[in-house]
C-alpha cells in the first residue's frame, strides 16, 4: 500500500523525516541529494516517499550536482528541494548564487554539524548562520528559516516553499543535527488545511515576453521551460529580457533589485516568537535548538522574578532590524547564544548600535547548550 | 539597396537566432558558430517543435552558443550544465535536453557529472566542443590538450595525457557516440539529428579549431591556415580522413600532429533512468528487476 502526499494525522517523528514531510505538504514533487550526515534522513525519507506520490528522486554524484539539479526541475516547474549539512552546503553555495540571481524557487535544508571542513560529523552546531547570507559570491538575497523541532521543521518546510515561490528565491532551513535527529509529535493537519503558494506564471503573449521584467512587487513573472516563451536565463548580469549586458548600471538594476525584493517583503517574510518582552531588563534573542532551550532558561529566571525575555527568531534571515533596533531601546542586556563562536551576536550587535549590552555566549560546537548555563548568564547580566 | 541586399535579405537559420545578440562574441575562425549552425539544422531535421526544444550550457566560449539561440536556453554555472539540465529532463521528460559545452567546461570541472550522467543513462544529448584548450580564459591547456602542445599554462609542452573522450563516454555508459570536426559539417549535422532523436544519453564530441588560444603558441598561423593545417596534419580531407563506422573508442585517441578517427563509435539501446524510474512501484518490485536484468543481457551482448 502506498501511502498519500500529506500524512495527514499524530506521528512520533524525526526531525530530517518532518522536513521531508513538509516538503512533500507543500507540494515537492522533485529532490535531488548526496549522502551527508545528519541530514542523509532526510534523504532516505524523500527516496521511499516520492516514488509513491509521483515525484522523482535521484541521488546525484556530489552535492555541485544536487543543487543544480533542483534548479533545472523547478525551471521546468516543478517544486524542488535538496539537503545537507556543512560540507555540501559549502559545495551547494555555487548554484545557491545561480539560483538567487536566475530567481528560482527551491528549497535547501541544512542540518549544521560541527566544523569547520569535515568538523563533528555527527554533533550539533549553528556555525552556517552567516554562510546562510554571505556564503555565495556577489550579493544576492536570502531567505533562512531556523526550526527548533520536529513540528516546526514540518510547518517551516511548508513556509519555506511557499517564500521561494512567492518572491522567486532560494530559500535556506538552516536546521540542527539536534532539531534533524530528535524525533517528537508532529502533527500534520489535513490537505485542505495546508495553505499552498504557487508562483507567479507569465501568461501573456509568448513572443512578447521578457523574462526579468518585474511586476510592481519587484517579482517577475515565470514562463517554465517548455512553455513556448523562449526563456533566456544566464547567471551572468542580465537586463529584461535575460541578454548578457555586462555594465555597471545594468549591475546595479538587477542585483539592485534583487536586494530590495527581499527588503521590500521582509515584513512579510519575517517571523519571530517574543516571550516577555514587554518589560524585560534582560532579552535572550536565539535560534533554532538553541531558542529553544532559552525559552526554558528564561522561565526559570522568571520564577526566580528576574524580568527576562526571548525573542526566537524563526526566519533569521533577512533579520528583524527595526524590530531589534527598537526593542534595545528598553532593554538593559541582550544575551545571544549560539552553538558557534558568534555569528548572529555580530548582526545584533550591528543593529543595536550601542542602546544595550550585547553579550555573546559561547556554545562549543559539538555541546548541546543546558537551561541552568543560561539561566546563570541571565542572572549575572542583571546584577 | 545593392544586389546582394536583395540575394541575402535573411540568413537561412535567422529565425534560430536572436539578432538582438549579434554580432557574436567568438573571435574570426572560430568553430562554435559552425557547431550550432549545425545544431539548428540537426533540431530541424529531427522534427523537433521549437518549445520541446531545451538547451543548457555551462561557462566558456562554448556555453555561450546559448546566449544566440532563439529558443529555451539556460546557461548555467561552469561545470554544471549536466546536473542542471538532468532536473530539467526529470521534471519534464517530453523535452529535448541538449547541453552544448567545451572540454573544460564538460570534463574538467564537469567531468564527475559526465561520467555519471552517462551511467544512468540519463535522456539527454550532449555536445562538446572540443578546441584543446580554454579559449575564454585566453588559451590555457585543459583535459584534451594533446600532449606535447604548447598552451599559455603549459609554455614548455603539456606532459598530461589528455581525455580520449569517445572512450569515456562509451565506457561511462553512453548510448550513442560520434566524433566529427567542423570541417564535416553535414555528418556533423545529421549525427546530431540522429542523436537528438535517440533516447538516452548521446555524445557527440566536434573538434574545432580555437586560432586564437590554441592556434597561435602552436604555429597554426592565420585562422584560415590553421584550418589548412587541421586538414594537412591530421588528414581531416574528406578522401583522406578516417571515418570508421562502429570504431573501437579505444583507439580514438588524439595525438599532436597525427590523423584523427572520426565517425559513430557506439549506437545501442538501454533504457533510461526515466524508463526505469517510471517501473518502480513502491508494490510491484518484480517487474523492474526483470528490466533491470535484460538491460545487463544487453550490455554484455
Amino acid at each position: 500500500m502506498t501511502r498519500p502526499r500529506v500524512l495527514t494525522g499524530t506521528h512520533f517523528m524525526h526531525g530530517d523525516f518532518a522536513v521531508a514531510e513538509g516538503g512533500l505538504a507543500a507540494g515537492c514533487k522533485f529532490f535531488a541529494g548526496y549522502p551527508i550526515t545528519p541530514a542523509t534522513e532526510v534523504a532516505e525519507r524523500m527516496a521511499a516517499r516520492l516514488p509513491e506520490i509521483g515525484g522523482v528522486y535521484i541521488q546525484m554524484e556530489d552535492e555541485l550536482g544536487s543543487m543544480a539539479a533542483i534548479l533545472g526541475a523547478s525551471c521546468a516547474g516543478v517544486r524542488s528541494m535538496t539537503s545537507t549539512s556543512g560540507p555540501g552546503f559549502s559545495l551547494m553555495q555555487e548554484n545557491i548564487g545561480l539560483g538567487a540571481v536566475l530567481e528560482v524557487p527551491c528549497v535547501v535544508v541544512d542540518v549544521q554539524r560541527g566544523g569547520p571542513s569535515t568538523g563533528l560529523p555527527t554533533s550539533v552546531s549553528q556555525q552556517d548562520m552567516m554562510q546562510a547570507k554571505w556564503g555565495s559570491h556577489g550579493d544576492y538575497p536570502i531567505v533562512a528559516y531556523s526550526p527548533a523541532s520536529p513540528q516546526e521543521c514540518f510547518d517551516i518546510a511548508i513556509k519555506a516553499f511557499n517564500t521561494a515561490e512567492k518572491y522567486r528565491t532560494p530559500v535556506l532551513v538552516m536546521s540542527d543535527e539536534v532539531v534533524g535527529h530528535m524525533t517528537e509529535r508532529v502533527t500534520i493537519p489535513e490537505e485542505s488545511a495546508i495553505k499552498i503558494v504557487d508562483r507567479k506564471l507569465y501568461e501573456g503573449d509568448p513572443d512578447k515576453y521578457l523574462p526579468y521584467r518585474p511586476d510592481e512587487d519587484l517579482i517577475p513573472p515565470m514562463a517554465l521551460a517548455g512553455d513556448g516563451c523562449k526563456v533566456h536565463m544566464t547567471g551572468l548580469i542580465h537586463d529584461e529580457g535575460g541578454r548578457p549586458s555586462l555594465t555597471p548600471e545594468t549591475e546595479d538594476i538587477l542585483v539592485g533589485r534583487l536586494l530590495d525584493k527581499v527588503v521590500k517583503h521582509a515584513e512579510a517574510i519575517m517571523e519571530y516568537e517574543e516571550i516577555g518582552t514587554e518589560d524585560a531588563d534582560v532579552i535572550v534573542v536565539a535560534y533554532g535548538i538553541t531558542g529553544r532551550i532559552a525559552n526554558r532558561a528564561v522561565e526559570l529566571a522568571r520564577k526566580e522574578g528576574i524580568k527576562a525575555g526571548l525573542v526566537r527568531l524563526i526566519t533569521v534571515w533577512p533579520f528583524p532590524v527595526d524590530y531589534i533596533r527598537k526593542l534595545s531601546e528598553n532593554v538593559k542586556t541582550i544575551l545571544v547564544p549560539e552553538i558557534n563562536y558568534g555569528q548572529i551576536v555580530l548582526e545584533v550587535e550591528r543593529v543595536v548600535g550601542g542602546r544595550a549590552t550585547v553579550e555573546q555566549v559561547t556554545y562549543v560546537p559539538g555541546t548541546l547548550p543546558d537551561p541552568d548555563s543560561m539561566l546563570k548568564r541571565i542572572r549575572e547580566a542583571v546584577k | 539597396m545593392s544586389e546582394l541586399d536583395s540575394v541575402f535579405d535573411a540568413h537561412p537559420v535567422d529565425a534560430h537566432l536572436r539578432a538582438d545578440m549579434l554580432p557574436h562574441i567568438w573571435c574570426p575562425g572560430c568553430g562554435i558558430g559552425i557547431v550550432l549552425k549545425a545544431y539548428i539544422k540537426a533540431l530541424d531535421k529531427a522534427e523537433i517543435p521549437l518549445e520541446k526544444r531545451i538547451m543548457v550550457s555551462g561557462i566558456g566560449c562554448s556555453g555561450r552558443a546559448c546566449i544566440y539561440l532563439n529558443q529555451d536556453c539556460y546557461h548555467s554555472t561552469h561545470g554544471r550544465p549536466i546536473p542542471f539540465a538532468t532536473g530539467l529532463k526529470l521534471a519534464n521528460p517530453d523535452l529535448n535536453v541538449s547541453v552544448i559545452s567545451g572540454d573544460g567546461d564538460l570534463f574538467a570541472i564537469g567531468g564527475n557529472h559526465f561520467i555519471h550522467a552517462a551511467r544512468r543513462n540519463m535522456d539527454l544529448n550532449v555536445i562538446c566542443i572540443n578546441n584543446f584548450n580554454y579559449g575564454m580564459t585566453g588559451g590555457q591547456s585543459g583535459p584534451t590538450t594533446p600532449v606535447d602542445s604548447k598552451t599559455i599554462t603549459t609554455p614548455y609542452g603539456n606532459i598530461e595525457r589528455p581525455f580520449n573522450l569517445p572512450h569515456l563516454a562509451s565506457s561511462s555508459g553512453a548510448t550513442y557516440v560520434a566524433r566529427w570536426t567542423t570541417l564535416d559539417v553535414r555528418r556533423l549535422r545529421d549525427s546530431m539529428a540522429e542523436a537528438l532523436k535517440k533516447k538516452g544519453f548521446t555524445f557527440i564530441e566536434v573538434i574545432s579549431p580555437c586560432p586564437t588560444g590554441y592556434g597561435r603558441p602552436n604555429r597554426r598561423g592565420e585562422p584560415i591556415d590553421e584550418m589548412k593545417q587541421y586538414q594537412e596534419i591530421w588528414d581531416l580531407r574528406e578522401d583522406n580522413w578516417i571515418i570508421q563506422e562502429g570504431a573501437d573508442p579505444r583507439e580514438a585517441d588524439i595525438r599532436l600532429n597525427e590523423s584523427i578517427v572520426v565517425g559513430v563509435f557506439a549506437d545501442t539501446d538501454r533504457p533510461t533512468f526515466t524508463d526505469l524510474y517510471s517501473q518502480l512501484d513502491p508494490v510491484r518490485k518484480k517487474k523492474l528487476k526483470e528490466i533491470v536484468r535484460e538491460d545487463e543481457r544487453r550490455v554484455r551482448e
